[in-house]
């Protein structure tokens, strides 16, 4: 048992976060901390900045720009980012794609794909969610037929994050039918977004934002190279994927990035004459909350010191349960101290409302996804009660 | 930062469980130990004696094996798995810590000494009715003449106070700080009445009536801060028991879950029972985490008292939440004292009374929370 970290974990620390502070564009972080929405241009270059400096996927096997860091250096690395507004590198690319390619493609596919997404000179979306297959992903009724030496894809994907963006899609396709398990019949096909047949679809959301879309295969021709690793074996590749995410998923820098200014915007709203910051219940709600965070943190650093062969520990999925949790209670304590405020959401130029009361309930309402995504807080609890509890 | 016990700490882990488990492995046994005076067992805390564990926390010229925070924070916690009944965190971190943060040299070698061999059992005589959780001495007053000391006033709950061969008593002094004093269980102007507590252990009213009292320490200055801080150490030290209880409560439970029948089927086949068992565990894991941080702060001289109050924080909303539904996913049978899991339900509400419970510590925390920007677990040694 020791608290402090190593000198050489000090100084890596102080490593990041000069790098964090000093390399990224100030604009991009100013844009992360007024938590306005990235243009695609911003994501590339902060994702790019890291990536020359070694810092783009650092959890990669070593030969493809990994570092060969430890659980906690890794730990170190994601805090220091997020504390310091620096946009995450793309998650599609860096965190599910990369990775699967990485562990499951061939050599071919990872000398064409690796370095391209590592620099995000692809950029991916992710092709998994259907309609009618959500948290039952292993239900998805999107085909891929050989013809030939192509697979012939029909089908539906939706919630397919920023895919207005993407130059590719990394797609879930039932390539057999007839297979006894539906879990079998599963294959990961990997094409461009402007192949003939594939269209996207904007989905408005609640926060006034276009985030995700509906992607829709009609006779999408891709050769035959493009199916990753082996053929019907996509759901294996599709829970190594999601294992992965559930990690990083918890964004507990972000949360205390967003913590530490709600307790700034405290100070700028008065009720009865004086800072809310001095309101009793406000500041037990934030100190509650800065307990609970640590409280994760402090978890976070248990589990990824116990992670064994790369595999996620068990408990990884009380960082995702709680880390969304959290995500969420912060934004709404947000809307709660911007109070009659936040009504002015979408107010351009003419407001008097400061910023960050602006944007507080558009993001609080973006935030309910955090619950949802990467496997919803209801299959964390099921994954706890089955694999941890035994029940 | 690393929270892997060493070699040594796995073997005193193991030691302590073993010796625990032959006493109290089965719950009947304890139901008879705490049905009788003086609600623990005699032998049992002989042999933690002799395994060193009553002096594990003091220096070995007084006595005691020189171990720090994580290794009372193990026994601690083999002391909530099974619900010990033996005083060790109010007699040996609490009192004998204040022995030892207090006492002259002469002090700390007889009153360690005879805690470290089982021979004195210790109580702190620090709450008086109509106060709670402060660091200072209210009603109970002592006075001096020539070079002795008297002490007159009301204690109230004494943990163990009947059965204590020598109380650790705080008193006010003139010119209003508290001073701690030695008391004699057999000294007079001494009148303790004792009495069951509902987790089965015992407390007193002690009444102190210009009863002789040894200074603890050279000269009367004002203890608090010492106080203060040996009240952090026994908070962690709550926290772990607490963590040992809520594990074998959530286990229990999930046992319970697996094997109950109803409906023709097995509990565990109702998702609305299996998801509250998940987030039991999510709470304790939690609550598991923060109060190893704490001990590890302590451990690494860091800001106890701070540590001390996100430990107790966490540890109380966990217990609160897992002691009701532990109950509540047994159904009746978790209200009887037949029953095991009931208990730890009563414990764990005990352990957030006795040095401050969640919403005193978050008061406390809240009142500081403007003073840092973020809370800083790899910042070393922890300061707010």
């Amino acid at each position: 048992m020791r608290l402090q970290l190593s000198p050489e974990l000090e100084a890596f620390r102080e490593e990041m976060r000069t790098f964090f502070t000093t390399q990224v564009p100030q604009e991009i972080r100013d844009t992360v901390a007024a938590r306005r929405d990235l243009t695609k241009d911003q994501y590339v270059q902060a994702m790019r900045t890291l990536n020359a400096a070694g810092l783009a996927v650092p959890h990669w096997p070593v030969e493809w720009g990994g570092r060969g860091w430890t659980p906690l250096q890794m730990h170190i690395w994601r805090e220091e980012m997020q504390l310091a507004c620096v946009p995450e590198p793309l998650p599609f690319n860096a965190s599910m794609i990369g990775p699967v390619i990485a562990a499951f493609g061939n050599q071919e596919q990872k000398e064409r794909f690796l370095p391209r997404t590592a620099n995000i000179d692809i950029w991916w979306c992710q092709g998994f969610s259907e309609p009618d297959a959500g948290s039952d992903l292993a239900s998805l009724r999107t085909t891929a037929v050989r013809d030939g030496d192509d697979w012939v894809v029909n089908g539906q994907k939706t919630w397919t994050t920023l895919g207005q963006h993407a130059d590719w899609i990394f797609c879930l396709v039932r390539t057999d039918p007839t297979a006894e398990k539906k879990q079998r019949g599963i294959s990961l096909l990997v094409f461009p977004m402007d192949t003939p047949g594939v269209t996207l679809r904007p989905i408005q959301l609640i926060d006034g934002g276009h985030e995700v879309n509906e992607v829709f295969f009609e006779d999408v021709r891709v050769p035959a190279e493009d199916l990753i690793g082996e053929e019907n074996r996509g759901w294996d590749y599709a829970k190594f994927l999601l294992g992965n995410e559930r990690v990083g998923i918890a964004r507990i820098g972000a949360s205390k990035r967003l913590l530490a200014q709600a307790k700034s915007f405290a100070e700028q709203v008065t009720a009865g004459g004086r800072p809310l910051a001095e309101d009793p219940r406000t500041a037990d709600r934030i100190a509650e909350l800065e307990n609970e965070l640590l409280a994760l943190e402090l978890t976070a650093l248990r589990v990824v010191a116990h992670s064994a062969d790369g595999k996620p520990h068990p408990a990884s999925s009380v960082l995702k349960l709680r880390g969304s949790e959290l995500q969420q209670d912060i934004t709404e304590l947000v809307v709660d101290l911007a109070g009659p405020l936040s009504l002015s959401s979408f107010a351009d130029g003419g407001s008097e409302v400061p910023d960050w009361a602006r944007v507080a309930t558009p993001e609080y309402l973006n935030y309910r996804k955090v619950s949802i995504y990467g496997g919803s807080n209801e299959v964390q609890r099921t994954i706890i009660a089955g694999t941890i509890l035994g029940l | 930062m690393d929270f892997t016990f060493d070699s040594e700490q796995n073997d005193l882990r193991e030691a302590v469980r073993g010796l625990l488990e032959r006493a109290y492995g089965d719950g009947e046994q304890r139901r008879r130990v705490t049905g009788t005076d003086p609600g623990f067992d005699e032998k049992t805390w002989s042999r933690l004696a002799e395994m060193g564990l009553l002096g594990l926390p003091f220096a070995e010229e007084h006595g005691g094996m020189g171990a720090g925070p994580i290794e009372v924070a193990i026994v601690a916690e083999e002391i909530g798995r099974v619900l010990a009944p033996e005083p060790f965190v109010e007699a040996v971190v609490l009192a004998g810590g204040l022995v030892a943060a207090a006492g002259t040299d002469a002090q700390r070698s007889e009153v360690l000494g005879g805690i470290a061999e089982g021979t004195t059992l210790a109580a702190v005589a620090h709450a008086e009715p109509g106060t709670r959780w402060s660091p200072s001495a209210s009603a109970v007053t002592a006075t001096q003449d020539g070079g002795s000391w008297t002490v007159t006033g009301v204690k109230e709950p004494v943990l163990n106070g009947a059965r204590a061969d020598v109380l650790v008593v705080s008193a006010v002094v003139d010119g209003g700080g508290t001073a701690l004093f030695l008391v004699r269980g057999d000294a007079s102007g001494l009148t303790r009445t004792g009495y069951r507590t509902h987790d089965g252990g015992r407390a007193a009213n002690v009444r102190f009536d210009g009863t002789p009292a040894e200074l603890l320490g050279a000269g009367s200055a004002d203890r608090t801060a010492e106080i203060e801080r040996v009240l952090a150490e026994a908070r962690i030290a709550y926290a772990h028991e607490a963590i040992g209880s809520m594990d074998t409560a959530l286990r229990t439970t999930a046992e319970y879950l697996r094997t109950r029948k109803q409906f023709g089927v097995t509990l565990n086949r109702f998702q609305a029972l299996t998801f509250r068992a998940a987030d039991m565990y999510v709470s304790l894991e939690l609550a598991r985490s923060t109060a190893l941080w704490a001990s590890m702060v302590s451990d690494a001289g860091g800001d106890v008292i701070a540590a001390a109050d996100r430990a107790r924080l966490q540890t109380s909303r966990a217990g609160r939440h897992i002691g009701k539904e532990a109950i509540q996913l047994h159904g009746g049978i978790g209200v009887t004292a037949e029953y095991t899991v009931g208990h730890h339900t009563s414990r764990l509400t005990a352990i957030d009374h006795v040095l401050g419970d969640g919403d005193w510590a978050l008061s406390r925390l809240a009142a500081d929370v403007r003073g840092h920007e973020t809370v800083d677990p790899l910042g070393a040694p922890y300061t707010p």
